[in-house]
């Protein structure tokens, strides 16, 4: 029977940092933080990715930062050949424990940064209807008008945790429980750009039209993907963004 | 320089090795399906292996070159022809001033990729020339090329020029010219209609039912037809994977390979045009070196997934990539000696 493999298995002490470090395949590690999203495990997260921007170890590619984990993407042979592996084709070889013992190391050294100032960004958005289709069955769900639904999604203050999923997307913590909703059973093959959307407990909004499994509750005429500036997103992680709509009309 | 596109084919995109370093704003790193394929036809162009060249879909186009050029045409066996001659894969080849490139039925793969000495000089966006179609940036005006596109080509490097030199000797009387040297054999992925992809565990198998994960390690999987770039839906013979206890993961990175099994418990795996991150349990992921045969999977086909260790994939990579090193090296030595009449493995 196969096994799940992991470089270690459980959490590690590295200095003050606890982490677990798994391989996602043979080119890259995660660096798991925590087990819930939650402010602690974010500043963790965001302290490693600002590290990580800083260092860098020979042949890494990249590293994307999510709720509880930093993954970081390399060319196992140019890691092997910088940091001093022992490089055969032998099956002794082995980069990603290179890689780990690396990353180990930088776990160790990650000091508090500094906290950047939240920067606030408003997002208008037209709820219901055809721009959200979902909006209905969110509502039934939990029992709820669909005014309701709406007055709950934009009295709270979101946190952007991460960018991911696509070009822009922001993945926002703190969405009322009241209107948390289960991501659809099947994902749909199409949805438009700017629309909202729900997923277990998280909210956001689709920056161009793409396949997602999300319940879909609005839509803003907000462009959050600018390939031709840098940095390319309206949205950036770490900061506080509330919601505010306006009903189309 | 330019080649013009007479008949645009299929889905035939501008594609490099990939958008890297943006991920982290969530921007998709794309580029080529089979990788493999577009680094071995650069190289043998004389080309960096990340230049870009055309991604060529099941259909081919046809392809005009108003001037004399230096291509190589790697990957899946579309049944390339240069005029009325037939063109052989993994070959240097010269297309003569006015000569045609067509392509055929697929014989083997669905995905031929055309490397030109110099690369297609399309703008590069956030440090690359892939075509992100769904975002509609990069590549050829961020699309699939059309008729009548007319595709700018960079100027060859030294190595290309040497090569083109070296070939000389070769031309036919119309001017067409394909190298003695190609790839050794066995640096080529054992590209098959239905292949079976050696395969790591996923970050989350333990959390499938047992049963769930030998089904998947045992079974045939076919690749539906709405599947894509990025990624292919996969339908298993048996029931759906089913987890252990049904919960909602907290969305993290994925990358090429990666299995993961929405809640409906048919298997994807993540492909070129993947999203940066993923909220469904991710079952397995393809070992590097097996990506070329899933990229060459055609709709329809059937993928199995044999499990091997990590260690083992590891080692698969380094052979692979240590492969490509001595095909580069043999290139080299062979630009060096001036003698194009050895294999470019270094083999005479």
């Amino acid at each position: 029977m196969v096994k799940l493999e992991g470089l270690a298995g459980n959490y590690e002490k590295y200095g003050e940092v606890e982490a677990k470090l798994l391989p996602l395949g043979d080119s890259a590690v995660t660096v798991q933080l925590g087990e819930t999203i939650c402010r602690r495990t974010h500043d963790r997260v965001r302290q490693l990715a600002e590290h990580l921007e800083r260092h860098r170890f020979p042949g890494m590619i990249e590293y994307v930062p999510a709720f509880l984990s930093v993954t970081v993407y390399f060319d196992p042979l140019e890691a092997l050949t910088g940091l001093g592996g022992h490089v055969d084709t032998d099956g002794q070889a082995d980069p990603l424990g290179v890689v780990a013992d690396w990353l180990g190391e930088q776990l160790a050294k990650l000091e508090n940064a500094a906290q950047t100032t939240p920067r606030v960004t408003e997002i208008p958005v037209c709820y219901g209807g055809e721009l959200g289709p979902d909006l209905p069955e969110v509502a039934a769900t939990h029992g709820l008008t669909e005014q309701e639904v709406i007055d709950i999604h934009t009295s709270a203050d979101y946190l952007v945790y991460m960018l991911g999923f696509a070009p822009g997307f922001a993945y926002l913590g703190g969405l009322p429980q009241r209107i948390a909703t289960p991501r659809r059973q099947t994902p749909r093959l199409s949805i438009p750009a700017g629309t909202v959307g729900i997923a277990g407990d998280q909210t956001g909004v689709y920056p161009i039209a793409t396949p997602g499994g999300w319940q879909l509750i609005g839509k803003t005429p907000e462009p959050l993907f600018l390939p031709d500036a840098m940095p390319p997103t309206l949205l950036r992680a770490g900061g506080y963004r509330p919601v505010p709509a306006h009903l189309p009309g | 320089m330019s080649m013009i596109i007479v008949k645009p084919g299929l889905l035939t995109t501008v594609q490099d090795l990939g958008r890297y370093g943006s991920q982290h704003f969530g921007v998709i790193v794309g580029g080529a399906m089979d990788a493999f394929a577009l680094r071995i036809a650069n190289l043998l162009v004389g080309n960096d292996e990340n230049a870009a060249g055309l991604e060529i879909t099941m259909l081919g186009p046809e392809i005009y070159f108003a001037e004399a050029a230096l291509v190589s045409v790697c990957g899946g066996d579309l049944s390339p022809r240069l005029n009325d001659r037939e063109l052989p894969l993994w070959k240097t080849i010269v297309a003569p001033e006015g000569s045609v490139l067509r392509f055929g039925p697929a014989r083997l793969g669905c995905r031929a990729y055309l490397a030109i000495a110099g690369g297609i000089d399309a703008p590069a966006k956030m440090n690359s020339r892939s075509t992100y179609l769904r975002a509609g940036i990069g590549g050829w005006e961020g699309r699939a090329l059309q008729k009548g596109d007319r595709l700018p080509v960079g100027a060859p490097r030294e190595a290309g020029k040497k090569l083109a030199s070296l070939l000389a000797d070769e031309a036919q009387a119309d001017g067409v010219a394909f190298s003695r040297w190609s790839v050794a054999p066995d640096l080529l992925p054992a590209y098959t209609p239905n292949p079976e992809v050696r395969t790591v565990a996923g970050q989350e198998l333990a959390l499938f039912e047992e049963e769930s994960a030998e089904r998947f390690f045992a079974g045939a999987f076919k690749v539906r037809t709405d599947s894509d770039r990025m990624g292919y839906r996969l339908s298993g013979e048996g029931d759906a994977l089913r987890l252990r206890e049904k919960r909602e993961l907290v969305s993290s990175a994925v990358t090429f390979g990666t299995v993961q099994v929405p809640p409906d418990g048919q298997p994807i795996v993540l492909m070129a045009d993947r999203q940066t991150t993923g909220g469904y349990p991710k079952i397995a992921q393809v070992a590097s070196a097996d990506l070329p045969l899933l990229a060459q999977t055609n709709l329809g086909g059937t993928v199995r997934f044999r499990p091997v260790s990590l260690q083992e994939a590891q080692r698969l990579y380094l052979v692979r990539e240590n492969g490509i090193r001595t095909l580069r090296s043999g290139l080299e030595r062979m630009q060096a000696s001036g003698n194009g009449r050895v294999q470019a493995d270094g083999k005479r």
